[in-house]
């Protein structure tokens, strides 16, 4: 089944890791990211406590492991051939027509993850400046909650910087653009030399106080060891449902930065036999530390020290970006005008320091593609990644209410990343051969990587990839997997096919309207003009101000409803001109398509001349 | 805390902290040469 590119290097290298140790600190963190300190103790909390631990484990052993890797040995692999990016790396694995267009989901991730992962990142830059700026001392937790939507709305500006959002973004990109073009060795490696460091110790200071808690001192109702004990007592019963399974391998994906296609950018730049499987396992399991001890050990403790179980139970259904950007300040404040500013900056800054050293391994890539395919040199590359970000981005930005930071995340931060990993293992074990590849896995290694691993690549890993794909093509509706028959089933909104065709159903289907409907039952919390546009808030139905959900509207139209007032779902509540949210949706998805296919136009424009030059 | 979550979570977090020193002391402690960096362009 093997025929892969037998062809000597193309190009010497020109860039190259400065140390062994600043190379694993720069995996570590580009897979250390936001979703280490809150999307793994959410995730925990909703899918069974302690006992998510076991298929978290188990699904690090069988999906997470093997899959750094593959891509730590592809990556070095295709970087002999001069290739630094993986539609080459993967070309150069097995020529097969197919694979350098598969390798595109190995620049396209990158690039549409990063235009909101730097929103993300530039969101904790700005809540650094505040809490040493003091601007959340002495508010309420509905105001702190209050704060961050009206963050999020960049027309107007209640925060005391005009266009806030828009400028910590563009702040952030430009300094992520400035790393970047400074190279791998002096930008790079250099921010995870002093980043990751740093966040451990931020993590480990927030870390000592969540676990440190104690009831009746500053304000905290319980102790830090509730939170443990609730965070970790297992529930056995959790474990037959497939859904807690699912999750606990998307968990893994995410933390790993697996299926991106910049672990294999980041390893194209190792030397032949230089090790891959002990810098692979020391890098992960750095991820996985900073993960299962930090990330457990802050914001649910120290939330529910706080609020209680059954509160931050509620608030987990926000996710953990809205558990730490509505409620994280509030909760500091109780520690005194300095403590809280001090905790402040090490929560926002760990997750600074943690958003940016994965964004800027989301850089590389696209950097790496121009320079070898296209000689472009680092500084323009660089900045082309910048420009490119700003252009994508800006629509997270604008539109974020109107869901358009969803839909990338859906898109390009879920589904690829699934797709990628499941193409990338059988590319691997199938393809590429499981023979050279592990070879090629134990070439120059410093541990001997036990045997088992050998079949678990072959089989195990790309069938499980399979598994998980197909779940999420056909995920049934409510998670209910004793629905599915022969005869068909109801399908989940959030499975690939249901989003496609909007199964999470709308009251407003068409793109443009003259009535706006009510999404949602609910009461209608407050109404108010600003900017020629009304604001109105309505909180769902059974729900606390932080689900409160903000509608925009043009103030040349007409309320239908005011303060106070009970909405039904399909209910009016506006008449004027209206751009329903379902017009963003599909917009953002035809521009991550065309950006899909933009890269693929590229990487065919590359190979033709490759293929000219004969060097390929 | 509970005596099944502190095993779960002590156990976990032994085996996390272990291998996470294990690899690392094996990377300081393995040849740390890298290529000669070249950040001309």
């Amino acid at each position: 089944m093997s025929k892969t590119n037998q062809k000597l290097p193309v190009s010497i290298k020109a860039e190259a890791w400065g140390s062994r140790v600043g190379l694993v600190l720069a995996m570590a963190g580009n897979a250390v990211g936001f979703g280490n300190f809150l999307r793994f103790p959410v995730q925990a909390v909703q899918n069974g406590g302690g006992a998510f631990i076991i298929p978290y484990l188990v699904s690090l052993v069988i999906l997470g492991l093997p899959l750094l890797l593959i891509e730590w040995s592809s990556g070095r692999y295709g970087g002999q051939f001069g290739h630094h990016s993986t539609p080459f790396i993967m070309h150069s694995l097995h020529r097969g027509r197919i694979w350098k267009y598969v390798g595109v989901f190995g620049i396209f991730c990158n690039i549409a993850i990063a235009a909101y992962y730097c929103y993300m990142e530039s969101w904790t830059m700005s809540y650094v400046y505040h809490s040493v700026a003091g601007t959340f001392n002495g508010l309420s937790q509905h105001d702190v909650a209050g704060f961050f939507s009206q963050y999020l709305d960049v027309t107007v500006s209640t925060t005391g910087i005009p266009f806030e959002a828009i400028l910590f973004f563009v702040l952030c990109l430009a300094l992520n653009t400035w790393i970047l073009s400074k190279g791998l060795s002096a930008g790079v490696e250099k921010t995870a030399k002093i980043g990751v460091p740093l966040l451990i110790l931020f993590g480990v200071f927030l870390a000592w106080k969540g676990i440190n808690l104690t009831p009746g001192e500053d304000g905290a109702v319980f102790g830090g060891s509730e939170g443990l004990n609730f965070l970790w007592t297992p529930n056995y019963d959790s474990l037959a449902n497939p859904k807690v399974w699912l999750a606990a391998a998307g968990q893994i994906f995410f933390t790993l930065s697996v299926g991106m296609g910049s672990i294999q950018c980041y390893a194209s730049y190792l030397k032949k036999n230089e090790d891959v499987a002990c810098n692979a396992m020391s890098a992960g399991f750095m991820n996985e530390f900073v993960e299962i001890v930090l990330g457990s050990a802050i914001v649910i403790p120290i939330a529910i020290g706080y609020l209680g179980i059954d509160r931050v139970v509620d608030l987990t259904g926000l996710g953990g970006l809205g558990l730490a950007f509505r409620t994280m300040p509030f909760l500091f404040e109780q520690w005194g005008p300095v403590l809280s500013a001090l905790a402040g900056v090490a929560f926002f800054g760990l997750l600074f320091f943690a958003g940016i050293t994965s964004s800027l391994a989301m850089g590389t890539p696209i950097v790496g593609f121009l320079q070898d395919e296209f000689k472009w040199r680092r500084k323009p590359a660089a900045m082309t990644f910048g420009l490119i970000i700003l252009f994508l981005g800006l629509p997270t930005v604008l539109f974020f209410q109107q869901g358009v930071f969803d839909e990338y995340d859906y898109w390009a931060g879920t589904v690829s990343l699934v797709v990628f990993a499941m193409f990338e293992a059988i590319l691997f074990a199938w393809f590429f051969g499981m023979k050279k590849g592990w070879a090629e896995i134990n070439r120059g290694a410093d541990i001997k990587v036990p045997l088992v691993f050998k079949y678990l690549l072959q089989y195990v890993t790309p069938v499980v990839l399979i598994v998980v794909f197909v779940s999420s093509l056909l995920r049934p509706a409510n998670d209910d997997w004793s629905k599915i028959s022969l005869t068909g089933w109801p399908l989940h909104p959030e499975s690939i096919i249901g989003k496609l065709i909007h199964k999470e159903g709308t009251a407003n289907p068409k793109y443009f309207a003259d009535r706006y409907y009510s999404e949602l039952d609910g009461k209608v919390d407050s109404v108010w003009k600003q900017s020629y546009r009304y604001y109105v808030q309505v909180i769902p139905a059974g729900k606390t101000h932080e689900f409160a959900q903000t509608f925009t509207l043009d103030a040349s139209g007409k309320l239908l409803i005011s303060k106070g007032d009970q909405v039904i779902k399909n209910q009016p509540l506006y008449e004027g001109r209206v751009i329903n949210r379902i017009f963003f949706v599909d917009m953002s998805r035809l521009l991550l398509l065309a950006l899909f296919l933009g890269i693929s136009l590229l990487v065919h424009i590359a190979y033709t001349r490759r293929k000219k030059e004969n060097s390929i | 805390m509970n005596t099944s979550a502190l095993i779960t979570m002590l156990s976990t977090w032994i085996v996390v902290i272990g291998f996470t020193s294990y690899f690392f002391i094996k990377v300081l402690k393995g040849n740390n040469d890298q290529n000669q960096i070249d950040n001309g362009n």
